[in-house]
């Protein structure tokens, strides 16, 4: 039996493992420790593997007789006995012995400790098979997910950071991108003598590509409506541009209008993009232009034409991801119902809430967002309001995060991102980051018990005074987070309360103001961050809490 | 997004030690941390000196980890002092009180020096 106390060399069998056959290993202890066993491939056709699969125990390899090529090179290689390696009924390995130095044949007893010793090493070697497995297949999900992170990172990056402000109008923005993150923008450009761009466009296809294209657009766009005064005539240079560098399959659906802010007048063209509408004093219109997706083929001219928007007007830019959202039984939200949204909401930023609502209920609120939702409301005053309609300037991202550690500092540095513009100072900026960073922590753990399925939405608000971020778990239902007592250094030193606890003092400390609701599914940690002095000096910071709250203690 | 493991490494300045401190002061950091500490107090130091000048983020249970080891510290006697905040984390180690219990200097110079030690 010096075959068994030899080291046992193992080699990962290198050929390509068919997709309905779990792989097989070969084992081979060498017949000497100073002999070297060369590794004997063996393809998931060959008749040894269907014959050793149903074998009763181990195989005499020199008296075989099978037309398999693996039993040769078996010979070849000086092996004598194979005992299969069969797990839960399938044959994972096989362990290959060449002959006894004795020079004698492999008794009965020398083949029924090599079947026990198959029997035991079998689940061991498929538990190995089956963590390499996993190792892979984690592997193969983290390059997918980093993948994921860099598509949403430039699209954030490309998003507008900060909204015009224009005086009797009020302009809001919501981009939510799909998991897979999928091709939307959406932009606000000042022009020369007041006017503003706004475009709103789609990518076909998701992730990285997609994020590509849509940032050289964007960029195109961007530069083209500095020199060009005719939307149509931008969409026409864009798309020269844009043709020769595309990717097969790929192309871009956009509209491009020019407000001037003074008289209300919107001159747009349309490259294939979800048209708009307008609220007026009698309902909901559809903006109609022509034209050809950009990126398809050159020569494509595209139709201009213009509306009014008069005192009151709301107008909606929207894409696909709001109209073809489906329902449960498969309905697509469609267009007549955004339509009729826009007819009977109040225009600007409840315009966009309101949509969003009645879209949560036709998908069912636990549903999976199927592609990137992007709104943008331009909204005019009414006569005689002399301020913005709805209020200020609002723009609002939502994104999410997967509840494991360590990704709250992915909403931190996605939330950085978003209000870097905003003229927050460093050390406030720091400390919204800490805040961010604390509640998506108290989130995961608290709210959504670090469940890869239920992720961590976080919404952030940009108004003209202030930035607000919504950290929303799945842990409704529940009490207030709040903890019962202030964390205490003494009496944590002095072993009276537990070393953890800080994460809501923290957050406390760090905003302006701390709002926490609970409803039936959700709980939603709220932040406010002033862009200038909080209102009521340094005492601004508040904090509201349910006053039953307490009971599910704080432990971070 | 990147996160880096703590590492720590501890050296002796006179009789004061100096732990360096690389990486996010996260709840994983406990390991290192008070690895860090019983090599830190095998020879009765005056003092010990945690330096953060290589860390990174630092969280509420990087808070905890550090009241942990401040707990320790003043069972056993031993003053412990830092050095190497930023402007932010120094101030959330003065809103946790932190700064009351372990005394915070601007360079290991003056980290030393505080604990009463004898600078090599």
């Amino acid at each position: 039996m010096t075959a068994l106390t030899g080291s046992l060399r193992r080699r990962l069998l290198r050929r390509p493992v068919a997709q309905d056959r779990p792989a097989v290993e070969t084992v081979q202890p060498a017949t000497a420790p100073e002999e070297d066993v060369a590794p004997v491939d063996i393809a998931p056709n060959d008749p040894l593997l269907a014959y050793l699969q149903s074998a009763a125990g181990a195989v005499d390899v020199t008296t075989l007789e099978l037309d398999s090529p693996a039993l040769g090179a078996l010979r070849e290689a000086g092996f004598a006995l194979a005992v299969p390696l069969v797990s839960q009924g399938e044959l994972i390995g096989i362990l290959n012995l060449g002959p006894r130095r004795s020079e004698q044949e492999y008794s009965t007893d020398d083949r029924k400790l090599l079947e026990n010793l198959a029997a035991q090493a079998a689940p061991a070697l498929r538990v190995g098979q089956l963590v390499r497995e996993q190792q892979a297949e984690a592997a193969t999900r983290q390059r997918f997910e980093q993948e994921l992170e860099v598509a949403r990172l430039i699209q954030q990056n490309f998003l507008p950071k900060q909204l015009p402000d224009l005086p009797g109008w009020q302009v809001s923005a919501y981009y939510r991108p799909a998991r897979e993150v999928g091709g939307d923008f959406y932009d606000v450009i000042p022009l020369p003598g007041g006017r503003v761009g706004f475009v709103v466009g789609d990518v076909t296809d998701k992730g990285v590509p997609a994020a590509l294209v849509m940032a050289a657009t964007r960029s195109v766009l961007r530069a083209t409506a500095q020199r060009l005064v005719e939307p149509g005539a931008v969409l026409e240079h864009v798309n020269e541009h844009l043709v020769p560098d595309m990717p097969e399959k790929m192309f871009v659906t956009c509209l491009y209008g020019v407000l001037e802010p003074g008289t209300g007048r919107f001159r747009f063209a349309n490259a294939g993009h979800d048209l708009p509408y307008v609220k007026t004093a009698d309902g909901s219109e559809e903006l109609r232009a022509r034209g050809m997706p950009l990126g398809l083929m050159t020569g494509m001219g595209y139709e201009e034409n213009e509306t009014v928007l008069a005192p009151g007007d709301s107008m909606l830019l929207h894409s696909d991801g709001v109209v073809e959202a489906h329902s449960p039984a498969g309905a697509m939200f469609g267009f007549p119902r955004l339509k009729e949204a826009v007819a009977r909401y109040p225009g600007g930023a409840e315009l966009i809430d309101r949509v969003l609502t009645d879209l949560r209920d036709h998908t069912g609120p636990d549903a999976d967002q199927e592609d990137d939702i992007t709104m943008v409301t331009v909204a005019r005053a009414a006569r005689g309001h002399g301020g913005s309609p709805g209020g200020p300037t609002a723009q609002q991202v939502e994104f999410e995060v997967p509840s494991a550690e360590g990704n709250e500092r992915i909403a931190l540095a996605r939330v950085s991102s978003i209000v870097s513009e905003l003229g927050l100072a460093p050390e406030r900026l720091r400390r919204l980051e800490t805040a961010v960073a604390e509640a998506t922590m108290n989130a995961m753990e608290h709210g959504n018990r670090y469940d890869a399925d239920r992720p961590v939405m976080v919404r952030v608000l940009t108004r003209r005074d202030r930035v607000v971020v919504q950290v929303v778990d799945q842990g409704g239902g529940t009490p207030a987070r709040t903890p019962e007592q202030h964390p205490d250094l003494e009496a944590k030193l002095a072993g009276l309360q537990s070393p953890r606890g800080w994460g809501l003092f923290l957050i406390e400390n760090m905003v302006d103001e701390a709002h926490e609701h609970v409803d039936r599914s959700d709980h939603v940690l709220e932040l406010v961050m002033f862009l200038d002095d909080p209102p009521g000096s340094e005492t601004g910071r508040t904090t509201d809490t349910a006053p039953e709250g307490g009971a599910d203690h704080d432990d971070q | 997004m990147t996160t880096s493991e703590l590492s720590s490494a501890v050296r002796r300045r006179g009789d004061v030690v100096v732990v360096d401190l690389v990486g996010d002061v996260n709840r994983d950091a406990e390991a290192a941390l008070t690895r860090a500490w019983e090599t830190a107090r095998r020879d009765h130091p005056a003092a010990v000196v945690l330096n953060f000048s290589g860390a990174g983020y630092i969280n509420s249970t990087g808070i905890a980890v550090v009241v942990g080891v401040l707990a320790r510290a003043r069972a056993e006697g031993i003053p412990l002092r830092a050095y190497g905040l930023t402007e932010h984390y120094r101030e959330i180690f003065e809103i946790t009180r932190l700064a009351d219990f372990l005394a915070i200097a601007t360079d290991e110079d003056s980290a030393i020096g505080g604990a009463g030690g004898n600078t090599a």
